[in-house]
């Protein structure tokens, strides 16, 4: 036999996957089907059915159908527009799903602005690379306040919708399953993407196995960062609440009274009485219809204080006290107008829990 | 400021104002001569500074005036059937960053790391990630699926797979884009909102490579799953079958000796040691086992990282050694010169960390750190080291290296290969001014 070390070692390797190979699938597998009686059972066909709902990049999963850039538009403009603007550029909610890309990116497969160091934000449209993934999310999770409440359909016009506002499909275009393979092949960033990289855990993609950055562990006199060039501007010193109700009472360090100018110096003590402070809205929130407001997705658009895409409770309060019918009525109609651009949506709501809310509403919104 | 603690500690300078003078004259006219000598006398000791000794009254009240509760009779036992934590302790919570998110149902809460100890972090301040809201959902009705390229599609309940042999085990998770704020510049205050979104736990399950082979999975051809949670957003995302082979992904029901709380994915939900929190997917209702990858939301649209050639790079999941300082750090005040132990916390998606170095003059110089036991994969480690503050400005740093050897990296050697432009798996050196009035602040270096 040779002395080889190398070839031993491969040797010795073989030997171990053989081994493993013998041993490991069949009868491991085997014995944990039976080592358990009694435990889990068959699902049905109709329950796999009802929630194998995935579709993956090569289209496995995808529901025969159709859906025209007309219908999405309906479609959108009554579901999807108040969060993401009409035309899918609002970044007032979540980031702008539409925009950046070009008829030059569609030739080409890889979206140039992101090779531009000054181009402002990333919409989905310049980052996505598969449009199972946009037909697989929104059949899944939109809209954001009722996932699942979309027709194959809709799902199929609402996606087309999209990419019609990315002018990858025509005013007059159809999605189906028999043509979505041909629009993958237009999507703007379809080439723009890698998983040569060293963080999957696996080896299925077979990336790099060394990391990107290497860093070295000087010990002493090391070169390096020696000007402070980035710190928080003192107007922003209070931006995130007082910190020194963000830290222990005691220890070895006090939080910083924020509410005071930079470099005042020694920790202000904080009255022990803070955690009773902190303690209380939870107390006052019981005076709220709290339950109905998130059951009905209120607080998906509105919260107490501050404007999210709709107004907060305490400026529709100021503008409609004691007027709950009317109140009730626009929560159950929906509008658009009074309060900016944004519409909001008609709530299927009963009328007596509408008046509950409007009610509260009326009287002052109190927390 | 002599403010040491097991040392007196006495009235500040000019702890008497103007009102305090005339009201201290107004008492004296009123008879109250004993008030008015002792508060000048402690007064004009102070002034002396320096001169400790000669203000010291008999002691510290705290000590000679037996408080109410060695005077009385305290709570009687089960006052709280689930206890909750002193009410001196109102300030440790998870708090929101204002203005990153629009909406509260697909925010993030951070956790408290400025004032934990240990590795462990309370259930009850463990960061929050939704997509869609989170739900208290009833265990006697949810249920797990696998199906895919399984033998037979199966069913459990949660009753089977708690009935299930399990096993315990610490990781952290740490969401990919923790830290993602601060790419290009210093944006937030503290290193609850820079490095808050990683917690650690103790968590029980039954590994999912024992539930695949109940089914009779294909584990030659079956390369990736997909787990997909139960709540609006349904999440999904593809987990490699080799990790899930190694039987360290957990389908996971217990967390630090308590069920998972609701925020957390309660009653189930995905570990997957070492790799971003996406992947935990909470609520978990479905395992399917493909040849393919998913190509879901979360790898191909975000959770993916620009490099400056303008490619994506996807289905990025480790998270990469990194370590940062809790104690103290940005938004603290340290109290007054003289020692304080630099604590902090280091881990790795890699495996072990192996070594955490400190530096206190922003990385010129650094000593090595001692490491806290348990030192576990995939897991946090706390570190410590000793250090006695001059009162003069110091940068705090500090590099924690993994078993893989894997240097953590400065920001300019991060921004190097990366640029600047990503969101996700920034791991790079944090760094922390103590200024001489004893405030720390969040700093970028170059």
């Amino acid at each position: 036999m040779s002395s080889s070390p190398k070839r031993l070692a491969s040797w010795a390797m073989a030997l171990v996957a053989l081994v493993a190979a013998a041993a490991l699938p069949a009868s491991a597998q085997e014995s944990s089907r039976d080592r358990f009686p009694g435990i889990g059972r068959a699902a049905t066909p109709a329950e796999v059915a009802a929630w194998d709902i995935d579709v993956r990049p090569d289209f496995k999963g995808l529901p025969k159908g159709a859906g025209s850039v007309a219908k999405g538009q309906d479609v959108w403009e009554s579901k999807c527009a108040s969060c993401h603007g009409v035309f899918g550029e609002s970044n007032e909610v979540f980031a702008p799903l539409v925009g950046g890309t070009t008829d030059e990116d569609i030739k080409t497969g890889r979206v140039a602005n992101l090779k531009r160091n000054d181009f402002p934000g990333r919409t989905t449209l310049m980052k996505v690379s598969s449009v199972s993934t946009l037909w697989d999310y929104i059949n899944r999770a939109m809209p954001w306040n009722a996932p699942k409440s979309l027709s194959t359909e809709e799902v199929y016009a609402v996606t087309a919708y999209l990419l019609n506002l990315g002018r990858i499909v025509p005013d007059d275009f159809t999605l189906s399953d028999a043509n979505i393979a041909q629009v993958q092949q237009r999507l703007p960033n379809r080439n723009g993407v890698t998983t040569a990289h060293s963080m999957w855990p696996g080896r299925e993609f077979a990336g790099t196995a060394q990391p990107d950055v290497k860093a070295a562990a000087c010990m002493s006199n090391c070169p390096g960062e020696t000007k402070t060039t980035s710190m928080l501007p003192d107007h922003a010193r209070n931006a995130h609440g007082n910190l020194a109700q963000q830290n222990r009472l005691v220890g070895a360090q006090r939080g910083a009274d924020t509410t005071r100018p930079a470099g005042s110096g020694s920790p202000s003590p904080v009255p022990a009485a803070a955690p009773a402070a902190a303690a209380k809205p939870v107390a006052a929130a019981a005076q709220a219809p709290i339950e109905l407001l998130q059951k009905n997705t209120c607080t998906a658009c509105h919260a107490p204080d501050r404007k999210l895409v709709g107004p907060s409770w305490g400026e529709v309060a100021k503008r409609h006290g004691g007027k709950a019918d009317y109140l009730a009525a626009k929560i159950r109609s929906g509008g658009s107008g009074t309060w900016g651009s944004v519409p909001m949506p008609p709530q299927s709501i009963s009328e007596a829990d509408a008046g509950r809310i409007a009610q509260w509403l009326a009287a002052g919104a109190a927390p | 400021m002599n403010r040491t603690s097991g040392r007196l500690i006495k009235a500040p300078e000019n702890f008497i104002d103007r009102a305090g003078v005339g009201r201290v004259f107004a008492e004296a006219k009123e008879g109250r001569r004993d008030f008015l000598r002792s508060a000048f006398a402690a007064a004009a000791g102070v002034a002396a500074a320096g001169s400790a000794v000669a203000a010291q009254p008999e002691g510290d009240p705290n000590i000679l005036n037996l408080p109410e509760h060695s005077k009385g009779l305290g709570q009687p036992v089960v006052t709280d059937g689930y206890g909750k934590p002193s009410r001196y302790e109102g300030n440790v919570q998870r708090r929101q960053s204002p203005g990153l998110t629009q909406t509260a149902q697909a925010s993030v809460s951070f956790a408290p790391l400025q004032s934990l100890f240990g590795i462990v972090t309370p259930s009850g301040l463990h960061f929050e990630r939704h997509h869609q809201g989170w739900w208290d959902i009833d265990p006697s009705k949810h249920r797990l699926m696998l199906n895919g390229m399984v033998k037979t599609p199966k069913v459990f309940t949660m009753d089977e797979i708690m009935r299930l042999p399990s096993v315990s085990r610490f990781h952290f998770i740490e969401c990919g884009a923790n830290t993602g704020m601060e790419w290009g510049n210093v944006a937030v205050p503290t290193c609850q909102y820079t490095h808050g979104m990683l917690s650690c736990s103790e968590f029980t399950g039954v590994p999912l490579i024992t539930l695949l082979e109940m089914a009779g999975a294909d584990l030659k051809a079956g390369r990736f799953i997909l787990a997909e949670g139960a709540d609006g957003s349904s999440m999904t995302r593809t987990i490699p079958m080799s990790l899930v082979r190694s039987g360290e992904v957990l389908v996971a029901y217990g967390q630090n000796g308590e069920m998972l709380r609701p925020e957390n994915g309660y009653p189930l939900r995905l570990v997957v040691p070492g790799v971003q929190g996406v992947s935990w997917v909470k609520y978990l209702r479905r395992i399917e086992l493909g040849d393919q990858p998913y190509g879901t939301k979360d790898e191909t649209v975000h959770y993916v990282d620009l490099m400056p050639d303008g490619l994506h790079r996807q289905y990025t999941s480790i998270q990469e050694c990194k370590s940062v300082v809790t104690t103290p750090s940005g938004g603290q005040v340290l109290l007054d010169k003289g020692f304080y132990s630099i604590s902090g916390l280091a881990w790795s998606g890699r495996g072990k960390v192996k070594r955490v170095d400190v530096s206190v003059d922003g990385g010129r110089n650094w000593r090595t750190a001692r490491l806290q036991d348990p030192v576990m994969s995939k897991c946090l480690t706390r570190f410590n080291l000793d250090w006695v503050w001059d009162g003069k400005p110091a940068i705090i740093q500090s590099r924690a290296i993994d078993e893989t050897g894997y240097v953590q990296p400065t920001k300019p050697q991060l921004r190097g290969v990366r640029g600047t432009r990503s969101i996700y798996h920034n791991n790079a050196i944090q760094s922390w001014l103590v200024q001489e009035s004893g405030e720390v602040r969040n700093v970028q270096l170059s």
